[in-house]
């Protein structure tokens, strides 16, 4: 018997699997270094889940610098992952899981309170060897404070694992980190490994094979020395989605909407939708010109709009003061333009890589005199692909300027949204070079809307100069007082024309209740989970949204009347009522809350913060239930 | 010269334009003022080369040279103070098939669009470009310009203008990419024909500056080039300007010079007395950058849906069951 036994094959002992517990929803972040692969390891994991059918919203936290110094609090590099059973529309709260690589970037977060408490710490542990006694000082303070605070810590050997399989392993380290994370999680193995190869596809076999090995070894140490392992349930789309950030989105959107030409200027954040776009703009015969400053760009696009199909220029907010004269010069020449506002936190350079809704105001009222033009907020990932075709489509029908404000953080948030199904009627139409009964004019300007018919370079009989000094109808400079004010409300009129064709915001939550919450663009994710909630609370508290900021849609007014309170919520600078100096008689509301004040004469509080991080469900909770308790409602 | 059947019908069908065909409205220059001079070259230009007027556009800046677009009877585009070239460029890259002129003055280009009119020459475009150079702001009330001269008494510089001035010639001869830079005189109209029919001509971004009379604000600084006619140098060549007798015998101080040779046109661009006159820089085989961009190409909506099919394509998560699942 004992030789049968010898002839058997050795028995493998493999550890029991450890359960897997079910939860809705999980927050991870991974933190390191700048070119560490944070960023790329987040992703992966979040396409993999979304493959499974899980709801992903991914937020990528990135320095300013290209190559910060290593080992430093601002120098955090990393994303995000927020993973749900259900449709998952914002950041969240704070994270239960976080990997660092190594302790000075994991400080940061930390500190700016993105932990949630006892949250389980997976630490790079290779620089409690580290060969300057300072590091080794610095880790081991931070582990014992980490530890003190209640956080679970557990060490990683991230480095040195990676080194048995790889020649660089700081290079190595993101793929085992992702074994871990799919493991800790319960993400399908075959999706996994099917991303890796997605990813370096491009590079040879060998580097897939690498990078595959580093994902295997990082499963197999999760599975062997961690003590926990959750599923999400998921559940898998019963239609095509496509998985892509805010920027990409707005590319494909640029692309949708039948534009040809798009001119830019390197700008963060909004340049990799302009990245994207050069990629492949240019395989379906479009174009993107890089000008020489933001200003070109602007007139570059203005001139190729003027001469043939509505063009865009994409930038963020330095770029965007920039364009302002030029954008006067398209309004007043009602010339139609499509600007791309990837807003980040301002004044001047103010924060290049983070989010703030701070130019409403500067999109709406901006460029001298009176310059009436569209402003538009995408409020999600799939509202960026789709805004664009709208604006393009408005730009062109009204002769006006579209400004479309997207911010840093739709910029560089993933969420799948269904996959668009392209409709003919997105793109533009050709450019029509029929002739004209000599003497028609150049801005037959119709009484009631303000519109006139465009007369482009081509058109037989059509001939005229546009300018950007006060016109008559001929396109003639004209300073009488009369003529001035004809093309002025003309100009203003289309708005209105605009305005009347617009839907009324739709209400989220109930018709009618205690307090409204208002808001525009990136946070709408965050505002109606808050909602969702409150009222799970028994709360009556709803939400208003607003996509158009510029015209606002008429029935508004009747929204506010059903609310005792409204208040804004935005991602920008507004006095608070607290500081000694600030008054009724001196208080700066936000953008919108401002805004909704002026048209309506209702009483709107706002609530803002420009801290340049997406604002959290969890706040907007609380200060909902805050202002219940103000106005005496028991919260 | 020798044409196929088929595009003599299409001439003979084809409109003949007159020159009041291209004259818009009256100008209001000042008398004297050597934007006419330009304007009336510029009309003929146009009824000489038969250019339809629906297929053309005068884009300009700011500026009393920046009015040229308003008495033409062409499309006209009368844009803002230094950006004429980035918006003549949006308008060549959209419309590759239109016919694009610039007018420019000292202000306009070499001082607030500077940067643009580096990147124009650069960029070497298919447009025909008119610097009106009068040396000094004319429309905001006599102020000094780039190319104004050293000590130039102006409303802001009272004292006399304090730097040397800038000299277009050189610095758009240093750029990489020009491939034709001219200069004219307003006081030589054949003369400034001859040079703008040849920047029309060529094939990429033709800079033609024009030294011209402000009689208003700088009367009498160009008598003694106005006086003394050795003091202008007519730049001759076979591949450059063939001079008239009547032209010839007036000016006498000529010299040959090969628009090809970058060198010498460097060096001839350096002199301001005596003037040069002529065609410093040609290169005819100087790339475009819509040809290099393939601007102008017809796109059919199926096209459109094939490629961005592919995008979408690549960041699909299809459904349980689908072929591509």
């Amino acid at each position: 018997m004992t030789q049968t036994a010898t002839l058997a094959a050795p028995e493998v002992i493999l550890p029991a699997p450890r359960p897997a517990t079910p939860i809705p929803e999980a927050i991870v972040e991974v933190i390191s270094d700048s070119g560490e692969g944070a960023q790329r390891c987040g992703q992966s994991l979040g396409a993999i889940a979304a493959r499974m059918g899980n709801g992903i919203w991914t937020t990528e936290i990135i320095p300013a610098e290209i190559q910060p110094p290593a080992r430093s609090v601002a120098g955090a590099s990393g994303i995000r992952i927020r993973m749900g059973s259900g449709r998952v529309t914002n950041g969240g709260d704070q994270t239960g899981l976080v990997v660092a690589f190594n302790e000075q970037v994991l400080i940061g977060r930390v500190q700016a309170g993105e932990l949630k408490p006892g949250a389980k710490i997976l630490l790079e542990c290779m620089w409690k060897t580290h060969r300057d006694p300072a590091v080794v000082i610095s880790y081991m303070k931070t582990v014992e404070a980490l530890l003190k605070d209640g956080f679970e810590v557990y060490e990683v050997p991230l480095e040195d694992r990676c080194r048995e399989l790889v020649a660089d392993p700081r290079k190595g380290k993101n793929m085992f980190v992702l074994g871990i994370l799919c493991n800790v999680y319960g993400l399908d193995d075959q999706l996994a490994r099917e991303q890796i190869a997605r990813i370096f596809g491009k590079k040879d076999a060998k580097v897939v094979a690498s990078n595959i090995a580093l994902y295997e070894a990082g499963a197999a140490w999760a599975e062997t020395n961690l003590d926990f392992k959750y599923c999400i349930p998921a559940q898998k789309s019963t239609v095509p989605q496509i998985v892509v950030n805010g920027n990409t989105a707005i590319a494909l959107g640029v692309m949708a909407s039948g534009m040809d030409i798009c001119a830019m200027y390197p700008i963060t954040p909004a340049t990799s939708a302009s990245h994207y776009l050069s990629e492949v703009f240019e395989k379906i015969g479009g174009l993107v010109h890089q000008a020489e400053d933001e200003i070109a760009a602007c007139a570059f696009a203005v001139g190729a709009s003027y001469a043939g199909k509505c063009a865009v220029t994409i930038t963020s907010g330095p770029g965007y003061s920039l364009k302002q004269e030029v954008i006067g010069l398209a309004v007043m020449a009602e010339i139609p333009l499509v600007v791309v506002n990837v807003q980040r936190g301002g004044p001047s350079t103010g924060q290049p890589t983070k989010v703030e809704q701070g130019d409403a105001l500067a999109a709406i009222f901006g460029s001298h005199g009176d310059a009436p033009k569209v402003v538009m907020a995408p409020n999600s990932i799939e509202d960026c692909f789709y805004s664009v075709i709208t604006a393009r489509k408005i730009a062109e029908t009204f002769g006006m300027v579209v400004v479309v404000l997207s911010d840093a953080s739709l910029s560089t948030a993933q969420q799948p949204f269904p996959r668009p199904v392209f409709n003919e009627t997105w793109l533009a139409p050709p450019v029509d070079l029929t002739p004209v009964p000599p003497g028609s004019k150049a801005y037959d300007w119709d009484p009631v809307t303000g519109l006139s018919r465009r007369l482009q370079p081509g058109r037989v009989g059509g001939m005229h100069t546009v300018t950007g000094l006060a016109h008559d109808r001929n396109s003639k400079v004209a300073y009488d007082p009369a003529i001035n004010e004809e093309g002025l409300r003309a100009r203003s009129l289309k708005l209105a024309a605009l305005q009347k064709t617009l839907k009324a915001p739709p209400v989220f939550g109930g018709d009618s209740g205690d307090l409204l919450l208002i808001g525009w663009g990136s946070t709408m994710g965050a505002i109606e989970e808050s909602v969702t909630r409150l009222r799970a609370d028994g709360l009556a508290v709803s939400s208003m949204h607003l996509r158009f900021l510029q015209p606002m849609p008429s029935g508004i007014r009747e929204i506010l009347a059903r609310f005792k309170y409204a208040m804004t919520i935005e991602g920008n600078w507004s006095d608070k009522p607290g500081d000694e100096l600030i008054d009724e008689d001196n208080r700066r509301y936000s953008a919108l809350a401002m805004l909704l004040r002026s048209r309506f004469l209702v009483d709107i509080d706002c609530w803002s913060e420009a801290r340049g991080q997406p604002i959290k469900p969890g706040d907007i909770c609380r200060v909902a239930r805050e202002a219940l308790t103000r106005k005496g409602h028991t919260s | 010269m020798s044409q196929s059947l088929s595009s003599c019908v299409i001439k003979l069908h084809k409109e003949h334009h007159a020159l009041e065909d291209y004259q818009g409205g009256v100008p209001r220059w000042c008398n004297g003022c050597g934007d006419n001079a330009i304007l009336a070259a510029m009309q003929r230009l146009c009824a000489d080369e038969d250019l339809a007027p629906e297929n053309t556009v005068f884009v300009s800046g700011i500026g009393c040279s920046s009015r040229l677009p308003h008495y033409m009877k062409t499309y006209g585009f009368h844009s803002l103070h230094g950006r004429a070239f980035p918006v003549a460029e949006g308008i060549k890259m959209a419309r590759p098939d239109l016919n694009v002129f610039v007018s420019t003055g000292d202000g306009d280009c070499c001082s607030i669009g500077a940067a643009h009119w580096i990147h124009a020459l650069r960029y070497n475009m298919n447009i025909t470009v008119v610097l009106h150079d009068n040396h000094v702001y004319g429309l905001t009330k006599k102020q000094a310009s780039p190319t104004s001269p050293r000590g130039f008494k102006s409303n802001t510089t009272p004292y006399g203008a304090t730097l040397e001035p800038m000299n277009p010639l050189t610095v758009s001869l240093g750029v990489q990419g020009a491939s034709f830079i001219a200069q004219g005189v307003d006081w030589i109209p054949e003369v400034l024909y001859d040079i703008l029919r040849a920047a029309y001509l060529h094939r990429g971004f033709s800079f033609v500056r024009i030294i011209q009379r402000c009689p208003e604000f700088m009367p009498k600084v160009f008598d003694p080039w106005l006086h003394d006619p050795q003091r202008t140098m007519l730049l001759t060549h076979k591949d450059g300007l063939t001079l008239s007798p009547g032209i010839a015998s007036a000016y006498r101080n000529q010299r040959e010079h090969d628009p090809i040779n970058i060198d010498r046109a460097r060096e001839i661009a350096s002199l301001d007395d005596p003037i040069p006159v002529g065609i410093l820089y040609r290169n005819p085989d100087a790339p475009c950058y819509e040809d290099l961009r393939h601007a102008g190409q017809l796109r059919s909506p199926e096209y459109i849906r094939a490629g961005l099919d592919r995008e979408f394509d690549k960041y699909t998560v299809w459904p349980e069951g689908h072929a591509d699942a």
